[in-house]
């Protein structure tokens, strides 16, 4: 669909960064890196960015991205005490990137074990660029998507992550993506390759975090292959100021009996689009799609889920949970598509919602589209306030109003933190998310009108 | 002093008046019982004394250690010592049992300046009080009422007032959907909290809760207004004879 509210002065600006950093970038001399990245550019000229009328796009509108004239950054220093307060204890390793790329001064990768190895993407592109290419960009889907195409066209640096067969690492390795202020709105296009060969077992959490306040737009993308009985989680923490936008794309692909975990969780970024796409590629495999958002103020925060059943037998559970305050807003699009040949599917969808205020709202989509005919499908989702009857129940023993709220809204909370394997990350999430809470919990809301009073309720099963 | 003076008490709920002036006195350590056909306003009153805002207090009011209650929040009703036994707790999912009761014992002991307590306090003495009542100690990392029985549930509502503490204990329809055996471990509990400190005042719609919870004075609410009071053997005659000799005597 050729898209004209991306004009071709924005595409100018866009032309003249990508002439620039094609002729620099990583694998420049590599014929498939080039290619890779040409069609992908290509693609972003052919189609633009979305509008509201594309069906995908339907609730977020990116025209500020599109109509901003954002710039690659410049090299940027962060000193280590900027970094600090945003690490994770009990990691494995710590990659932290700075406007998009890997800065070896603020990592540390010296306590992983045999069989893994993490570091700059950029690096092993330079490095050994063969073995990536069965890989990079064979999953993320260019045509479908125009800010995947985007984030391969500037396919630049991010992490490469490679966990050996057989290999069991109970820490996580962590991906910090530090966006530093500047003159002018930067764009950063951080590129993850997470491989996970077969029987291995791993963590990865990507954390999204800005140093100063200025408009700056952060369009990341991750493969992660995982082989055959692997077991992995992966985490997005989207903690950016309200200047800042994100769009992340996770895609998946599962192989045989790969048991997958993604857990998302957004609290920060002022236009968010969080793209979760697993492919169910291998017989027996199970995938959790969790997530949490917490909105306030005028934060946008769309997630954008795509779950392909490809194989039989395969498990796919979702469940995202919306706390909306302010005048924020919310989106859960889930769709799932099971495939001719994926019988005895068994997926699930769950969105749950809660309006702090008259002003925030959420649009909240399924979209089912089966072509087997043996498949449990099963899809719900609940838009409500906070119950009165719990909250007197709290206060009648004596809990304040506000710490009553709080831990009705941290309990609701707690529906997604409690299906992340107890360990640092949890417990950093679970900070981080008591943290937010406690900003937005103690404003009490204002009477609301009848038609938001009552709790709206559907429930589907098909 | 007494500690519950209620003068003259009207109340509405969505315009409708469900008390048409209520006055009772209740002492320290005495057990009063509160009977009445059903829609008579039994638990609009044990609501508005734990402060339910949803309901209109119209005219009257209602002393409490020489306070004004009606002035309360519900939290501050708690804190200076009102418990109400809910006839229908509420679920909240996400929050355990024992995180639940540790908040509240928390914001309790806060409110009369006393130190707060840790996990490690607090799990003796709540394993303690959950023994008086018969409870499994699974209920206490399980949500507050999440999945429980009707008995399970009305034993967390006295196992919260064993642990609180109040003065003033409220018991709205404690017994209702229980079996002989919950409504025996439930009346004991309350009886083991029986105190010359503490007073009690028991809704119920049946005798039957008053053969193991023994009052010292019965009243019967009917249409909104107290219709007689007097001793134990006032639920006898009530069990006995129903309700309609009383309302046939408030009417003639």
């Amino acid at each position: 669909m050729s898209n004209l509210a991306t004009t071709s002065r924005e595409l100018g600006n866009y032309l003249e960064a990508f002439t620039e950093f094609a002729k620099r970038a990583p694998g420049h001399n590599q014929g498939w890196v080039r290619k890779l990245r040409e069609d992908a550019f290509a693609r972003f000229c052919e189609v633009g960015f979305p509008t509201t009328h594309d069906e995908d796009w339907r609730f977020t509108n990116v025209s500020v991205i599109a109509q901003t004239a954002f710039r690659l950054p410049p090299a940027a220093v962060v000193s280590a005490e900027q970094v600090e307060p945003y690490r994770l204890g009990g990691a494995a390793c710590q990659l932290v990137f700075v406007n998009g790329r890997f800065d070896p001064k603020l990592s540390s990768v010296n306590s992983l074990p045999k069989g893994v190895s993490a570091g700059s993407l950029a690096e092993e592109i330079r490095r050994d660029p063969k073995p990536l290419e069965r890989y990079l960009g064979q999953y993320l889907n260019t045509q479908r998507d125009v800010f995947c195409a985007l984030n391969t066209a500037f396919l630049g640096d991010g992490a490469y992550v490679h966990i050996g067969r057989g290999t069991v690492l109970e820490a996580p390795i962590y991906l910090l993506f530090v966006t530093t202020a500047g003159d002018a709105p930067v764009m950063t296009h951080p590129r993850n390759l997470i491989i996970a060969e077969e029987d291995s077992q791993a963590t990865v959490v990507e954390d999204y975090v800005s140093l100063g306040a200025d408009v700056a737009f952060s369009n990341a993308a991750t493969e992660l292959l995982a082989g055959e009985h692997t077991v992995l989680s992966h985490y997005l923490i989207e903690r950016e100021h309200t200047d800042a936008y994100n769009v992340s794309t996770l895609r998946l692909q599962q192989g045989r009996s790969a048991n997958v975990a993604s857990h998302s969780v957004l609290l920060g970024g002022g236009l968010v689009r969080n793209n979760v796409h697993p492919v169910l590629a291998g017989e027996g495999a199970d995938c959790l799609i969790n997530g949490l958002f917490i909105g306030n103020g005028r934060q946008h925060m769309d997630n954008y889920m795509l779950v392909e059943h490809a194989s039989p037998h395969c498990a796919s559970r979702q469940f995202y949970n919306g706390i909306l305050d302010g005048h924020s807003r919310g989106v859960f699009h889930g769709r799932i598509i099971v495939h001719k040949d994926a019988q005895k599917t068994d997926a699930k969808q769950t969105n749950r919602n809660l309006l702090l205020s008259d002003d925030a709202q959420i649009d909240t989509k399924p979209q089912l589209e089966i072509y087997a005919d043996d498949v449990k499908c099963t899809h719900g989702a609940t838009i409500g306030q906070i119950e009165e009857d719990e909250l007197f129940y709290l206060r009648s023993r004596g809990i304040d109003e506000p710490a009553a709220r709080r831990l009705l809204l941290y309990a609701f909370a707690s529906e997604c933190l409690e299906r992340m394997k107890p360990g640092p990350v949890r417990a950093r999430i679970e900070e981080l998310v008591n943290e937010w809470l406690f900003h937005t919990a103690p404003r009490s809301p204002q009477p609301g009108n009848a038609a938001q009073e009552r709790a709206l309720h559907w429930e589907e099963v098909g | 002093m007494a500690l519950l003076e209620i003068r003259n008490l009207h109340v509405k709920v969505e315009n409708h008046e469900i008390l048409k002036g209520i006055d009772l006195t209740i002492n320290a350590g005495e057990v009063h019982s509160i009977m009445g056909p059903n829609g008579s306003g039994k638990s609009t009153l044990a609501q508005v004394l734990a402060r339910r805002e949803n309901f209109q207090v119209t005219q009257g009011e209602v002393l409490y250690n020489g306070k004004d209650l009606l002035a309360m929040k519900p939290e501050e009703a708690a804190c200076e010592g009102v418990f109400l036994a809910f006839q229908y707790p509420v679920e909240i999912p996400g929050i355990s049992n024992a995180y639940f009761l540790r908040s509240a014992l928390n914001a309790v002991r806060k409110y009369r300046g006393e130190d707060e307590l840790d996990a490690m306090d607090f799990i003796p003495m709540f394993k303690k009080k959950m023994k008086l009542l018969d409870m499994d100690d699974k209920l206490m990392n399980r949500s507050v009422n999440e999945g429980f029985s009707g008995g399970e549930k009305k034993r967390n509502e006295i196992l919260q007032m064993a642990v609180l503490e109040p003065k003033l204990a409220i018991l709205d329809e404690t017994d209702s959907g229980l079996d002989i055996d919950a409504l025996k471990i439930v009346a004991n509990g309350v009886n083991a909290l029986r105190s010359p400190e503490r007073a009690m005042v028991v809704v119920t719609h049946y005798q039957r809760l008053l053969n193991y919870i023994v009052p010292d004075y019965v009243h019967v609410l009917v249409d909104g207004r107290i219709v007689k009071s007097g001793g134990k053997e006032l639920a006898l005659k009530l069990e006995d004879k129903g309700y309609s000799w009383v309302e046939a005597e408030a009417t003639a």
